[in-house]
């Protein structure tokens, strides 16, 4: 806003400045967020070697830090390999969609009061449809590059994404009775006197957390890469820079989905409590707490749960968690009609 | 009552939240893995490493020439020719080892009556091409000068035992 009202002052027309320092907010988040993804990749692998009792990278950097950027670049001076039955244009299209909706996703996620790149009021619609556009990355990547191994994967992946998406809207649907607003900040706002974490909808809080892991296709609901059955998935045939898309676009996702739960049930930016030393704590180190110990919680159960079987994870998607959340919107909208005017909230 | 104990941990995922918990005793545990190329395994004496041929103290090679390892060879990866030397005594004028063949089973050793060609405690020897693992009797006798002082302690070690 500062550098739009400064850009005017230069003489450049509003619709100008508002452009160019639109470009200039989302490049430098971007290269934020790219550079941040590459410690929680780092930070993922190092989790998973303490919990077995490895070290994990420790070679490239101190303690390992550069290591994400060495495999970078390792990535971008490899081959790219196109398979020759492949379908060039839809198997080189996979990866960038893929890519491009997990960064789109972040711009409604308000980092801190205000901090927001667009500050739409239909956030949370606009977030569930970038991520349920998500799907066409994976089933595209599957489908062209013409082999039965990503294809199968591909399928898989679809079904478990969709699945899993529909009791996520539930989980939304709760929150958004509980808010009354679609707009993300507003959603924060309306955890000011306490987090959804702590309020009839914690249950709720599980239910995400557990389809977060399995609409990111993280273990233990990392079907579609069961080594043992399908190779690595629907990107078996790719390599060097798709590759490195497919699985930046993965890591973006996780944690983005981080910071959806943080938004939605941790307060997003707001501190534990009220109170003086929490409130000197700027919002968005608040924020990038919430991500990191929900990301530290994602990557701790890559480490201790066993892989689901297939008609487990349909079963739990379907069984358990869609009428759980189903009931869970009836109670919810109870709670806001009847319980809390008693409550006097 | 057993139906609804196993239903009651399963909604308030007692075995995720005890595994998360021994998970969580593990990753502050010690390290089980070492930091290799700076940090070192300890070594039995009788570890079955790269090959070498020794010589006695006053630079004599201790080789025979009796042909001993390469008939106990199980991979027949050992190559010897002899012949008589200006002196008189029986010497090798080719000793090979196909590093590629060999698989490290330390039968050359245990046959060799003279002590001359050992297994060391050199596990670092990988080369990128597969000519540099064909040993002659030259790569043998240097790596028998550069690693004397380990191979004779590592026998002196074993000797008890023998």
């Amino acid at each position: 806003m500062f550098f739009t009202n400064w850009l005017q002052h230069q003489g450049l027309p509003y619709p100008w400045a508002w452009t160019i320092s639109q470009v200039v907010l989302i490049g430098v988040f971007e290269v934020v967020l790219l550079t941040s993804i590459a410690f929680f990749l780092l930070a993922d692998r190092k989790i998973w070697a303490a919990v077995q009792m490895r070290r994990g990278p420790n070679v490239v950097g101190v303690f390992g830090l550069l290591q994400t950027f060495a495999d970078a670049f390792k990535f971008m001076f490899k081959e790219p390999i196109i398979p020759a039955a492949a379908n060039k244009v839809i198997y080189l299209l996979a990866p960038l969609i893929t890519a491009t909706l997990a960064f789109a996703g972040w711009a409604v996620v308000p980092l801190d009061n205000g901090w927001v790149v667009a500050d739409i009021n239909v956030g949370v619609l606009y977030l569930f449809a970038i991520s349920s556009l998500g799907v066409y990355g994976v089933i595209m990547g599957g489908w062209a590059s013409n082999s039965k191994y990503g294809f199968l994967a591909a399928l898989r992946s679809a079904a478990q994404m969709v699945s899993y998406e529909v009791s996520i809207g539930f989980v939304i649907i709760t929150v958004l009775l509980f808010a009354g607003s679609l707009n993300l900040s507003a959603i924060v706002r309306a955890q000011e006197h306490g987090w959804y974490l702590f309020s009839p909808l914690l249950p709720m809080a599980v239910i995400f957390f557990i389809s977060t892991l399995a609409e990111t296709q993280r273990p233990p609901f990392d079907l579609l890469e069961a080594e043992s059955e399908l190779v690595a998935g629907f990107m078996v045939e790719y390599s060097s820079t798709p590759f490195l898309l497919f699985f930046l676009g993965e890591y973006v996702n996780i944690v983005l989905l981080c910071a959806v739960m943080s938004v939605m049930f941790l307060g997003g930016w707001l501190p534990p409590l009220a109170i003086w030393p929490f409130t000197a704590v700027p919002g968005i180190i608040w924020f990038l707490i919430k991500i990191c110990a929900l990301f530290f919680l994602i990557g701790m159960v890559k480490a201790f749960v066993p892989r689901y079987r297939y008609d487990q994870l349909m079963r739990l998607g379907w069984k358990v968690f869609l009428p759980t959340s189903l009931a869970w919107v009836v109670i919810a909208a109870g709670w806001v009609e009847f319980v809390r005017p008693l409550l006097g909230g | 009552m057993a139906f609804l104990d196993r239903k009651a941990r399963q909604i308030f995922l007692v075995d995720m939240i005890k595994g998360f918990l021994i998970a969580m005793r593990y990753f502050f545990a010690p390290k089980a893995t070492i930091n290799y190329p700076y940090e070192k395994a300890p070594q039995s004496p009788r570890f079955r490493g790269e090959h070498a041929l020794r010589r006695y103290p006053n630079g004599e090679e201790r080789c025979i020439a009796c042909k001993l390892c390469e008939a106990i060879c199980p991979a027949q990866c050992i190559v010897i020719e002899a012949e008589p030397r200006a002196d008189g005594s029986r010497r090798t004028t080719r000793y090979d080892i196909d590093m590629t063949k060999c698989i490290y089973c330390g039968y050359c050793q245990e046959a060799c009556p003279v002590d001359a060609i050992v297994e060391g405690p050199n596990l670092e020897f990988s080369a990128e091409t597969r000519e540099e693992l064909y040993y002659d009797k030259a790569k043998l006798l240097a790596n028998g000068d550069r690693w004397e002082a380990a191979l004779a302690r590592n026998i002196e070690l074993d000797a008890p035992y023998r």
